[in-house]
């Protein structure tokens, strides 16, 4: 019983970087704007195809492949915002609800046409590790790796780059900002490309372990809306928290029941958090 | 009863009637039949979720979840506890409306982007809940016999069955709608959407306000599903809590016009005559999608009020036709 | 200004998209294509090979077969291969001169087909449209239990004739259905076979986890599994559903390690089945046995490479399978349709001589079915047809075909039963083989695999 309480966590903390890494980039758009972004999941998918576009067919390593899908995931979030979001940035929540998911609609509709529903994999293995005590499919180690580094990174951009400072200080309180002489529109199109960047980045390391297809990232988003009210919405450091809680919860839970309670589990917890305590579990403001 | 014949009623129950009698004047009266069929049941499900989307304000994304509860409960009573289908109809809404009650008093505290939220983390854990309950078939859901058809003079009467029933619950629907934008408590609503607090001060009991309008918005959707899963002969846990469809009926909703009598019906047709269409075009059928979001994208940017709120904008005159 | 250009912008998008609408999706799934991706399809073939010897004032009557093909997601692999093997029917019998009816008609047959995407809700709106707009003479079902029942429900309610084919669940037959019959062995005799195997190969082996998608058909088949191996003094450790878009096994193969059962059993579909596969070789799970549903049998299974290995599944038909017209003289039943050989043949010769999977034969013994039905009625009418689907007993190329004919099981299949297949290593080579039943066996099974 120990032995698989121990391997079950593990794993599930594993998993977990990852979710948070793409809770991460829905939580610092909805910090910095006040705006869910309902592409999130097709974002995702596009990252999966990304690195296995690039791995499969210029055969790059799937790693140096995620570095890429960064750079195209950032430059497609500045042109989203651009065209669906800068309108609607002060009108009810509705209308950016349903602008993003019009970009929802969009890329699933573009990448249904092109890639179909069917599931791909990133055939790339790097053999399994086996520490005696606990044995894991290297890539898994890797992209876990990986994702923890991506999120030193974020910090160090946030805190310690011009940029950053200045996406903070728009979170903050928008219109203080532009009188300081910081030009908001474009600090906001940075901040949607980041968390755009984030959700890209988390789709590829899933792709160079799981198979992947177009719709895949719905469940990830619904994850991501789990783990950024477990952390506290616009808090990246809670999503953090969040993705490990929710890799807990669906690496240890099913040793004590079925894995179809996960799910059940999840939301409503999420439910009852929203209800007694919006500002996350780790949340300090109010 | 002079309210009961203003345009503003009389032409949406219109539209409906015709586009109801249209498979009795066409020559393949199967084949129009359940494309009138889909398209009178998305106009009563815009129409039910407009109660409190459009006129309280309060986006309830995953709104589909009375469709499945109501659904399930009716369908249970048609295969377990063999009832006919109305009674097994009217627990499906009265169900779904229970529930909605019980919700609404825990969420409709909630404002906004998190409101929305809930209901997606509600619909997921009804979703998910149902896998996990056997006695509702678990994962892979329930079976009717097929001899259930019978007891109604065969499938082919059946599904005619089902289909004037959905037309009368359309209406009614619609009468609904019109009753509550015309009356106190669809301005309290109203009020309520522009600014809760502002409401609250001026004595509008927000909170009753907002459960009526919830209970409502939920109680059709919840006899609808009891009718359309009737009439697929089977219901899962997938198709019965499809979130998807859910944020269909809001495309609907703006198409239209949020907070309008006429909008959801004029949405709900248009949207599901544009995708039956799309859908069945070896040029657009892969493409529907991609249509779709484009014009979802460019009614939220340009046209937000919808179509039926744009025209009432126009015009003075169209404003006391079109409610 | 910017409103405008956004404006502009998402105009010029919209029409490009139209534009392009027409362009068909470059990027093809691992398995191959079908012949038949255009939806809706309506391959007409050319009568102009009239039938030589008819005299020439031999009336000519098309009917119309309508079904739906995931021709994309979760079924897409199994689906396609059954489309194409209907389609190969039909190709051979409009070719051979149609069918000849007792009246001297000839019958051709034509088939409108669309994608279901895998998708059940779109299937009861699609196979509506094939009874009403297409007005379909008979009906074939889609791939897998789940899109069949919604389909069968439909087929039922406007009479049509359906042969469902890669729709294995029992429970579908016994919702009281009059026109749909089963070309398949059905669910509840699945994994019978492996765990008779099983059992011949090691009496010592007493623990099996039971780990299977939460879909109709591998709910069917593993809970009648687990039934008989309870029965044969098994001790079933873990009986668990997986959700059907389960993409991450982990959680459950740490639950599976901790209840060590000497062999694992289940699966679901292709996507998931070697999804599974996989993984349980990627984690290092030792287990002696495995034998999962639809997924093994599938050519494509090969692509897991090492993964593959050892692991064993229920096939419906392999071409090792031996059903000829001698046999079928020894069973003392009418032999009917060409045989396994030749369609072997005429499938190598059309995809780079890789063999048939069962879901090709599958959808080919749909299409033989129907035609002996027509044959044998004479006509196309739907009640003589029905009339001799419910009297058919012989034997095709894919096996004994009869059906259920009482009021609580109708269309059941009641001849047709299933062989074990295994992957093997030949030098670097994966090999599929036959190793249940015995008699058919064309290896010995690798034991234990771990």
């Amino acid at each position: 019983m120990g032995d698989v309480l121990f391997t079950s966590a593990i794993d599930g903390l594993l998993i977990g970087v990852i979710y948070g890494l793409a809770a991460m980039g829905l939580t610092l758009i909805f910090g910095v704007m006040d705006v869910i972004n309902l592409a999130h999941g097709p974002l995702i998918a596009l990252g999966m195809f990304g690195v296995y576009l690039l791995f499969t067919f210029l055969g790059l390593n799937p790693f140096l492949a995620v570095a890429i899908v960064a750079v195209i995931g950032l430059l497609l979030g500045v042109v989203i915002y651009f065209i669906a979001v800068n309108r609607v940035i002060d009108a009810p929540p509705l209308s950016s609800l349903l602008s993003t998911f019009s970009v929802n609609m969009i890329i699933i509709g573009i990448g249904t046409a092109m890639l179909s529903t069917s599931s791909y994999n990133v055939d790339y293995s790097m053999g399994t590790m086996d520490l005696g005590f606990f044995r894991a499919p290297g890539a898994r180690i890797a992209a876990s790796l990986v994702a923890l580094l991506t999120t030193a990174l974020l910090y160090i951009f946030l805190y310690r780059t011009r940029p950053g400072k200045y996406i903070r200080a728009v979170a903050n309180n928008r219109i203080s900002a532009e009188l300081m002489g910081i030009p908001s529109t474009r600090i906001l199109a940075l901040a949607f490309g980041v968390g755009v960047m984030l959700a890209t980045v988390a789709g590829g390391l899933i792709a160079t372990i799981l198979p992947i297809n177009i719709l895949a990232g719905g469940s990830y988003e619904l994850k991501s809306f789990v783990i950024v009210v477990l952390g506290g919405l616009g808090n990246p450091l809670g999503a953090l928290l969040g993705g490990l809680i929710l890799g807990l919860i669906e690496g240890i839970v099913p040793v004590f029941m079925k894995t179809t309670w996960v799910p059940v589990i999840e939301y409503v917890l999420f439910v009852l958090i929203l209800l007694v305590r919006p500002q996350g579990i780790l949340g300090a403001k109010e | 009863m002079k309210r009961l014949f203003k345009p503003g009623l009389l032409i949406p129950i219109a539209i409906i009637i015709v586009l109801a009698i249209w498979p009795l004047l066409s020559g393949n009266s199967a084949s129009s039949r359940e494309a009138m069929f889909t398209l009178i049941m998305s106009m009563a499900l815009a129409s039910s979720l407009n109660i409190i989307l459009g006129y309280t304000g309060y986006v309830s994304f995953g709104h589909i979840v009375f469709f499945g509860i109501g659904g399930y409960a009716g369908f249970w009573a048609i295969t377990v506890l063999g009832w006919h289908i109305l009674p097994a109809a009217l627990l499906g809404g009265l169900i779904a409306a229970l529930i909605a009650w019980l919700l609404g008093l825990a969420v409709l505290r909630l404002r906004g982007a998190y409101f929305a939220l809930a209901t997606i983390g509600i619909l997921e854990a009804m979703k998910a809940l149902v896998v996990n309950l056997d006695f509702l078939g678990g994962p892979v859901g329930m079976e009717m016999h097929f001899s259930e058809y019978k007891r109604y003079g065969g499938p082919m009467q059946s599904l005619w069955m089902i289909y004037w029933s959905m037309v009368i619950l359309a209406i009614i629907v619609v009468v609904v709608s019109y009753f509550i934008k015309t009356s106190k408590f669809g301005l309290g609503l109203m009020a309520i959407r522009e600014d809760e607090d502002a409401a609250e001060v001026m004595g509008v009991i927000t909170p009753r306000a907002k459960t009526w309008a919830y209970v409502l918005s939920a109680v059709f959707p919840g006899i609808i599903g009891v009718l359309f899963f009737f009439k697929n002969g089977n219901i899962e846990p997938g198709d019965a809590f499809r979130l998807h469809f859910s944020i269909e009926w809001i495309v609907m909703i703006m198409l239209g016009g949020a907070g309008t009598v006429l909008g959801p019906i004029f949405g709900g047709g248009v949207y599901q005559w544009l995708r039956k269409t799309l859908l069945t075009s070896p040029l657009f059928k892969n493409y529907q999608l991609v249509v779709a979001g484009v014009m979802l994208l460019l009614i939220v940017l340009f046209v937000p009020t919808g179509v039926i709120g744009w025209l009432r904008a126009r015009s003075a005159k169209l404003r006391r036709i079109f409610e | 200004m910017s409103r405008k250009w956004i404006f502009v912008a998402l105009l010029v998008l919209a029409l490009t998209l139209a534009a392009c609408g027409g362009q068909k999706a470059t990027e093809a799934p691992k398995a191959e294509q079908p012949a038949a991706t255009e939806a809706p399809k309506a391959e007409q073939p050319k009568a102009t090979e009239a039938p030589k010897e008819e005299a020439p004032a031999a009336k000519e009557k098309t009917v119309v077969i309508g079904f739906t093909a995931s021709q994309t997601g979760k079924y897409n692999v199994s689906s396609t291969r059954q489309t194409t093997g209907l389609q190969m029917w039909m190709d051979d019998v409009n070719k051979a001169g149609g069918v000849k009816l007792a009246d001297g008609t000839v019958v051709k047959f034509k088939a409108v087909s669309y994608d279901d995407e895998s998708n059940k809700d779109r299937v009861q709106e699609l196979y509506t449209k094939l009874a009403t707009d297409d007005k379909a003479d008979f009906l074939i079902s889609p791939y897998s239990s789940g899109l069949t029942a919604a389909a069968a429900v439909i087929a039922e309610q406007y009479g049509i004739p359906m042969i469902t084919t890669g729709a294995a669940s029992d429970a579908t037959y016994k919702q009281g259905y009059t026109v749909v019959y089963q070309a398949y062995t059905p669910a509840s005799r699945y994994l019978t076979g492996a765990i008779d195997l099983l059992m011949n190969l090691d009496s010592n082996a007493k623990k099996v986890a039971f780990v299977y998608e939460n879909s109709k058909f591998a709910t069917g088949v593993n809970e009648a599994a687990k039934a008989y191996a309870e029965d044969k003094g098994l001790d079933v450790v873990l009986f668990e559903g997986y959700d059907p878009d389960t993409k991450d096994f982990n959680a459950i193969i740490n639950k599976i390690e901790a209840a060590a059962p000497d062999a694992i059993l289940g699966g679901g579909h292709f996507q998931d089945g070697s999804t599974f596969a996989r993984q349980l070789y990627e984690k290092g799970t030792k287990v002696k046995f495995i034998s999962l549903l639809v997924a093994p049998p599938e050519p494509t299974f090969a692509e897991l490479g090492d993964a593959a290995v050892g692991v064993t599944g229920p096939s419906q038909w392999e071409p090792a399978a031996k059903y000829t017209p001698e046999s079928a003289k020894a069973a003392g039943l009418e032999w009917f349709g060409p045989t396994g050989e030749s369609f072997t043949k005429a499938y190598q010769a059309a995809h780079d001589g890789e063999d048939p999977s069962y879901h090709v034969a599958g959808g080919y013994a749909a299409g033989l079915i129907l035609q002996k039905a027509i044959e044998t009625a004479g006509t196309v009418e739907k009640d003589a047809v029905l009339k001799a689907l419910d009297a058919t007993d012989m034997m095709i190329f894919f096996g004994h075909i009869k059906f259920d004919t009482s009021a609580d099981a109708h269309g059941l299949q009641v001849g047709h039963d299933m062989i074990l297949i295994q992957w093997q290593k030949e030098g670097d080579k994966l090999v599929k083989q036959v190793v249940w039943p015995e008699a058919g066996a064309t290896a010995k099974p690798i034991y234990p695999i771990h």
